[in-house]
């Protein structure tokens, strides 16, 4: 199988990688599809993945080396550079930032004499900056090793971190109680305060019948909770009526790649709710005649893989899961669980499935759309884990009993991650319909220190309202959400709120195409000069003239959103901006004194006349 | 027959036609860079959006139908180009004058027809190694555009591989199938079709720069929304391998 591919000459350490390499990919049949799995499970024994690694993997799985390399190097999970065997990836959401995660992080590198994002040779540690971990009510969060998280740091934390890094102490053997995620379930509605799923859903959904109950998901008029709204029904009728291939049937495939900043309800159902998570998996699977499902968990949600496992486990044999379930011949479903690897852009679902599939997790051309093409071009549904943790309510208690909850377009409940400037962060469960302001009185952001200014709701994709709009109600037909509620109080400046979304959006584009790659690029570098005091009035002008051309002529909804936060701060909070924008003269983004340090270090000069001074 | 209109006028189409294999055909200009008739379809490069029924949509990823009502050489949409295709001149390092493929370079021919005069956005000045490690062939990255072209004509029509896209954001790039990652290492070949298919300087043969000289090149001759497309194409149907936005190399 080696000779194909011509090898640098080995070195020392290339049998235990090629063990390694063997081993995994041989848990993994050697299916390409596999690719993430498997260069995930090889990361975690090599700690990083050199190019012979990439090779071997590549060989292995019968996939050129380019191809390999091309979808290591498009996860951030993945690194193709040395790093510490105690690797921190520090939560950067804004809401971590405003609990002073920036400054530990500079502490932590004082202490261990790193520098962010350049790993050091021989340096026990390495740190680097990652996007929302999931963790902003109980951050600042970081995520070590891709695997472990730590929650809460602070000064002393830092301190006590440093020395067990400098005493090389396993992290295995760190205290568990850094490690504690804590659900802070706030207000449980229907689908937290239910009891876990035993099975009710099934034996319902059997008694009822495969049609029957997609016509109560119809009754029901249940939306999909990842945020575009599409109906459920309407999505598993489709896929239900698209033709297999003869490789394999249709595919049920749960979206918990929860990527949107200040979103944890995800965690939390997977926390509470598996089971209910699950079962609403498997009554998909009998609606539309599917034996294999799929669950896509978030690279940051590692450390939940053993328990989620463990669920799986029982509920086969209690028979809820596998073959026959419950008894009945001919109700087969079983389900994987695939771990992602770092990339926001695999929430939206052709990327998912692309991801699943061990590429690059760029979005698909659609049509086709998955319920026609998705997994390994099976017709294949693909929902959240909120939407699965419904249909279980639906199919046990019926669609009437969802549909009176909630409005006339939005019907059931709503799971909101509440974070930012309130007392009580944390998860709260209400009926779509409720108020932003009942929200904002419930998670106290009014009351003592607090007085909130703006609340980012569906995060950075979402929208973002201030005071005067409090009294709008969360539902599709007015403010909709995928389950965000970043809250921030009148000391916040809204402008770096926006300046810190825009370099998420250039941070997780996918790069395929120009105005997403490019444009959150542009943004970011109009944004950063407005922050160093080198605004103009001309920079506005051009800001709305990306901002309008990257809503519809980008590849995906990645980049068609990646300007909503400059929107809607421009619209709302321009006195945020007014003061960086108030100079008449235009000053260039292109900075030539910067662009003279190549020639400041081939001189060996940094005195004053080697500089440019800034004209005001 | 079906149809749709194309800035008012009719254009004839069959079933599983986009709007810009329809339009080609019947010899209408679509601005574009990463489409190919000969190749599946991409929908990166993005020039090609066009309004259909007041919808901003890739004409290349949309299928006709007979409902459509499709803008493409708007003032409004030739802006957008413009802007599209000012952002690929920042981001690679694209010096005109001094580059061979003046004259048949697409992305210049399209620049000029979307009324482009200057850059526009700071240049990024990436820094980017060329690779002249081929006999016959070198890979200037800094043209590169990222269209994939290349990419699928070396999986589609050479069934080779010999490209494939690394990174992410605005760090993708172009990769080189080979185990020192350099072109002389790779199962490349002048004759592939993908050694010809880069619309712009980004992979050019050796030696012959300027055999051809400037003033009598491609789009000396005619600008891109006059030339013939039937003389410049072999084919104008659209690649049987039907492997939409998964091709292998992606």
């Amino acid at each position: 199988m080696m000779t194909t591919i011509r090898m640098q000459p080995t070195d020392s350490g290339s049998d235990s990688e090629r063990q390694i390499v063997e081993l995994v990919v041989k848990r993994y049949d050697s299916r390409k599809d596999a690719l993430v799995q498997i260069l995930r499970e090889v990361q975690a024994e090599t700690h990083w993945l050199s190019r012979k690694v990439l090779h071997l993997v590549a060989a292995a799985v019968g996939l050129t080396p380019a191809r390999v390399e091309g979808v290591a190097s498009f996860y951030h999970f993945f690194h193709l550079q040395p790093v510490g065997r105690y690797h921190f990836l520090w939560s950067d959401n804004v809401i971590d930032r405003m609990l002073g995660s920036r400054m530990l992080a500079r502490e932590l590198c004082r202490l261990l004499h790193i520098v962010p994002g350049k790993p050091r040779q021989a340096a026990p540690a390495s740190l680097d900056f990652t996007s929302c971990t999931g963790l902003g009510d109980q951050g600042p969060a970081v995520l070590l090793n891709q695997h472990q998280v730590l929650t809460r740091l602070d000064e002393l934390r830092v301190v006590e971190i440093a020395e067990l890094v400098h005493a090389r102490v396993p992290i295995e053997e760190w205290p568990g109680e850094w490690q504690r995620v804590d659900d802070q379930l706030r207000r449980p509605d229907v689908l937290l305060a239910s009891p876990a799923a035993q099975g009710e859903a099934l034996r319902a959904t059997l008694a009822r019948g495969a049609e029957a109950t997609l016509d109560e998901i119809v009754i029901s008029r249940l939306r999909g909770r990842g945020g575009a709204g599409f109906s459920t029904a309407t999505k598993w009728r489709a896929c239900l009526h698209s033709p297999c291939p003869a490789h394999g049937g249709r595919v049920v495939v749960c979206n918990a790649d929860e990527g949107e900043p200040g979103t944890f309800k995800d965690r939390v159902l997977l926390t509470r709710q598996a089971d209910a998570v699950f079962e609403g998996m498997t009554v998909a699977a009998r609606v539309i005649g599917a034996t294999e499902g799929l669950v896509y968990l978030r690279g940051e949600y590692r450390y939940m893989l053993e328990t989620l496992q463990s669920v799986l486990e029982q509920r086969r044999r209690d028979q809820l899961l596998g073959r026959q379930i419950l008894g009945v011949d001919g109700f087969n479903f079983d389900l994987d669980i695939h771990v992602g690897a770092g990339a926001y852009v695999c929430g939206e679902e052709s990327a998912l499935i692309e991801s699943l599939e061990g590429k690059r997790g760029t979005p698909r051309i659609r049509p086709p759309f998955p319920v026609e093409r998705g997994y390994l071009d099976r017709p294949t549904v693909v929902n959240n884990v909120e939407t699965f943790c419904a249909v279980t309510r639906i199919a046990q208690r019926g669609g009437a009993w969802w549909s009176a909850i909630g409005t006339a377009q939005s019907s059931g409940t709503k799971i909101h991650s509440v974070s930012g400037d309130c007392a009580r962060p944390g998860i709260y469960e209400y009926p779509f319909g409720v108020s932003i302001a009942q929200i904002l009185e419930d998670c106290g952001a009014n009351s003592g220190a607090h007085h909130a200014q703006a609340v980012q709701v569906g995060g950075p994709s979402g929208l973002c309202l201030a005071t005067d709009e409090f009294e709008r109600c969360i539902g599709f037909e007015d403010v909709p959400t995928a389950g965000a509620f970043m809250v921030f109080d009148e000391t916040r400046d809204m402008f770096e709120t926006a300046r810190g979304f825009a370099h998420f959006f250039a941070h997780e584009s996918c790069g395929f195409c120009t105005p997403c790659r490019v444009g959150t690029e542009l943004v970011v570098r109009r944004m950063d000069k407005l922050a160093k005091g080198h605004g103009s009035i001309f920079d506005e002008t051009e800001l709305r003239e990306l901002e309008s051309l990257l809503h519809g002529t980008t590849h995906c909804g990645l980049g068609a959103t990646a300007t909503n936060p400059l929107r809607d701060t421009l619209a709302r909070f321009r006195p945020a901006y007014e003061q960086r924008l108030k100079s008449p003269t235009f000053t260039p983004g292109f900075d030539l004194d910067a662009e003279l340090a190549a020639a400041r270090r081939v001189t060996g000069r940094d005195d004053a006349d080697a500089h440019l001074v800034w004209q005001e | 027959m079906n149809y749709f209109t194309l800035d008012g006028l009719e254009v004839p189409f069959e079933e599983g036609d986009t709007l810009m294999s329809a339009a080609r055909r019947e010899g209408h200009y679509v601005p574009h860079l990463c489409w190919h008739p000969r190749l599946g379809q991409s929908g990166a490069c993005r020039v090609c959006t066009v309004k259909v029924n007041g919808r901003l949509a890739a004409a290349c990823t949309t299928r006709a139908s007979a409902d459509q009502m499709v803008e493409n050489r708007t003032t409004e949409l030739d802006a957008k180009r413009r802007l599209l295709l000012q952002m690929l001149f920042v981001e690679g390092n694209h010096f005109c004058p001094g580059c061979e493929k003046s004259g048949d370079c697409l992305l210049q021919a399209t620049a000029y027809e979307m009324g482009m005069t200057g850059p526009r956005f700071e240049e990024f000045y990436p820094d980017r190694p060329l690779d002249a490690s081929h006999p016959d062939t070198w890979i200037d990255f800094d043209r590169c555009i990222l269209c994939k072209l290349c990419v699928r004509a070396s999986t589609e029509i050479d069934h080779k591989n010999v490209f494939a896209i690394g990174g992410h954001g605005i760090d993708t790039h172009l990769v080189v199938d080979s185990p020192s990652g350099k072109l002389v290492d790779s199962r490349f070949s002048a004759d592939d079709f993908a050694a010809g298919v880069c619309p712009v300087g980004a992979i050019l043969p050796k030696r012959r720069g300027f055999v051809i000289p400037i003033h009598e090149r491609r789009f000396d001759r005619a600008p891109v929304a006059e030339e013939s497309w039937l003389e410049n194409d072999a084919s104008t149907r659209e690649s049987t391998d039907d492997t939409g936005g998964h091709d292998e190399g992606a």
